[in-house]
């Protein structure tokens, strides 16, 4: 894998949809580094020291500037909402791609790709690359409405069936990902799962998913500091493939790691009682 | 002391494995690579949150994690000499006997340049380390070190706690230390409350405070500044103050290029 750059980029493009803001920068040599499941780590607000992390969305090509890295920002905090506010024109420190990318199957195998709200953001540049390789798609799209759905529309594009779910059924069907995961994994007879959103989703998908036979792979987000793995602040608590039970950095072991290798109950942001 | 050319050295526990700056360039012209501090057994480390950020700093609590000796002589210490590296092992431990037992082993490990003890660890007792607060446990431990060491020169590693950091120094150095880093982290604690790590640029003027009380009272004590340096003006400032070499720590975090950026900036001649 090519190494990361640390890099100034440059805001091109910001526009608002829905409840996210989509940033277009361009970051020479960072995008053509790029594989899906791999994040930047960008600096904010001048005197803020921990880092923040973003999935790479895509890459695009702008006129005059080479290919550039989409991302999509949910303003949540002081950090988020700093890069949500920059204009066009605006630079940005940041580090990337940084963290394990998808594995991809060798074979051409029917996959299940699952989103949740801005984590969804991977999967698409992800299916790209399966169907390149003659995967079939089938994606299930995840949010608590239609303001945090990702992309539904570009979906349709790359897969084969889209099923869409939110939690106040704004769009789609009425639900979460763990009500529906386990029939739409039937449905697509899918032999590989790929999943990213919170916590409690990955531990519902991994867990259905096992039980399918299936494989899987999670993106796992944990609180970053520096998400360059210098700091030991992300501790992922995973058993090794040998059966050992150990404890690695979610930025530089993961984010991309396997579903039925994460201790999943231990982690940030696990819930006391799992949907699953 | 180890000569160096380059005063300006990652501090421990900030540069990760090595591997992750140097795929970055971020090890490119620096003086010293620092460990994280090594134990004699794994170590998984504290629970999650482990750091927070504060206006200017991070409060942190790692548990310092790591791979044991065993692991670390066979796998991460090879590779970091294999690059060239100038590379200090930082150590702790639970007890004096157990600092004693890395220190004998790292002698014999081909590469290393130079020990450094970490009498500084903020949340040591949180941890299960020997919590090396009063200056004779320091003596101790450093006198352990020192003596399994063999030729290899000791780096002792004071808080910076301006009332005491003379006489820190003063006692390590007694018991055999080469040189004193001043200093470690504040003692702080994380939102929730449980014992941490305050340090970035908020503990700079304490650091560069306590560099200057153990040269008044040392003057031939060689001091090594660290303390929310992330600016070729700090690094400038702690060796004003009469530091023959700097650590960067923290600022890594943020910039991973920082220590390399200031290394080249220093190696560029005065301006
Ligand atoms: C691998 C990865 C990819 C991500 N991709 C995206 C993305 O594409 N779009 C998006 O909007 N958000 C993404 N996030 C979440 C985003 O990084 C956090 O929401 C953001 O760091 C919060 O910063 P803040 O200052 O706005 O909020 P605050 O909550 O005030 O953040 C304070 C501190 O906590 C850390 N932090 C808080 N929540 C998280 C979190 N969920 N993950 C990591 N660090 C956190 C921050 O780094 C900072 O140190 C991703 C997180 C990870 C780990
Ligand atoms: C996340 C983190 C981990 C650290 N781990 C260690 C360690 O293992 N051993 C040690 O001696 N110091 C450790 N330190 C302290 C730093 O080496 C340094 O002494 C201190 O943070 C002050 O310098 P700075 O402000 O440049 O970081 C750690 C600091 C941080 C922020
Ligand atoms: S966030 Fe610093 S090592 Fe992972």
């Amino acid at each position: 894998m090519k190494a990361p750059l640390h890099t100034t980029g440059e805001v091109l493009a910001s526009k608002r949809v829905g409840a996210y803001q989509h940033l277009t920068v361009v970051a020479p040599g960072v995008a053509e580094r790029f594989r899906p499941g791999t994040f930047v780590a960008v600096s904010v607000d001048g005197t803020r020291l921990a880092r923040r992390a973003l999935w790479i969305h895509g890459v695009r090509a702008v006129g005059g500037h080479g290919p550039a890295l989409q991302l999509v920002v949910e303003p949540v905090g002081p950090g988020t909402r700093w890069l949500a506010e920059r204009p066009v024109g605006a630079r940005v420190e940041l580090t990337g791609p940084l963290g394990r990318a998808f594995a991809l199957p060798k074979q051409p195998v029917a996959t299940l790709l699952v989103g949740e709200g801005y984590a969804a953001a991977p999967l698409f540049p992800l299916a790209e690359r399966l169907r390149e390789r003659g995967c079939q798609v089938n994606l299930l799209l995840a949010a608590p409405d239609e303001r945090h759905l990702l992309s539904a529309l570009e979906a349709r594009r790359s897969a084969r069936a889209v099923t869409v779910v939110t939690a106040d059924g704004s769009v789609g069907r009425r639900g979460s990902v763990a009500d529906v995961v386990a029939g739409v994994l039937a449905q697509a007879a899918a032999e590989v799962v790929y999943a990213a959103g919170p916590v409690p989703t990955l531990h519902a998908v991994a867990a259905v998913a096992e039980q399918a036979g299936a494989w899987s792979q999670t993106a796992v987000e944990q609180p970053l500091t520096c998400g360059t793995g210098l700091c030991h602040g992300c501790p992922l608590p995973v058993v090794g493939e040998d059966g050992v039970a150990r404890v690695v950095r979610a930025c530089t072991e993961g984010p991309v790691v396997r579903g039925d290798r994460v201790r999943w109950a231990e982690l940030a942001g696990a819930q006391p009682e799992e949907p699953a | 002391m180890i000569d160096l050319p380059n005063p300006v050295v990652v501090a421990a526990g900030c540069g990760g494995t090595g591997r992750e700056l140097a795929a970055l360039g971020a090890l490119e012209g620096i003086g010293a690579f620092t460990t994280r501090s090594l134990t004699l057994n794994p170590r998984a480390g504290g629970p999650s949150p482990r750091i927070a950020e504060t206006p200017s700093g991070l409060v942190h609590s790692t548990g310092l994690p790591g791979p044991g000796l065993e692991i670390f002589l066979a796998t991460e210490l090879p590779w970091l000499v294999q690059q060239g590296l100038r590379v200090v092992v930082s150590l702790t431990g639970a007890s004096v006997a157990e600092h004693a037992e890395v220190a004998r082993r790292l002698a014999q490990a081909p590469g290393v340049r130079a020990l450094e003890v970490d009498l500084a660890v903020p949340d040591a007792r949180a941890h299960g380390l020997l919590d090396v607060r009063e200056p004779f446990h320091a003596a101790n431990v450093v006198a352990a070190v020192v003596r399994e060491a063999q030729d290899l020169p000791v780096l002792a590693k004071v808080r910076a706690d301006v009332l005491r950091v003379a006489e820190s120094a003063r006692v390590v150095t007694d018991a055999g230390a080469s040189a004193v880093v001043v200093g470690g982290p504040q003692a702080a604690a994380l939102p929730d409350g449980r014992p941490a790590g305050l340090s970035g640029p908020a503990v700079l003027p304490l650091a560069l405070r306590c560099v200057g009380e153990v040269r008044a009272a040392l003057p031939d004590v060689p001091v090594v500044g660290c303390g929310g340096i992330s600016t070729t003006v700090d690094a400038r400032a702690f060796l004003d103050a009469g530091a023959v070499a700097v650590q960067v720590g923290t600022a890594l975090l943020h910039d991973p290029t920082t220590a390399a950026r200031i290394a080249a900036d220093l190696a560029g001649g005065p301006s």
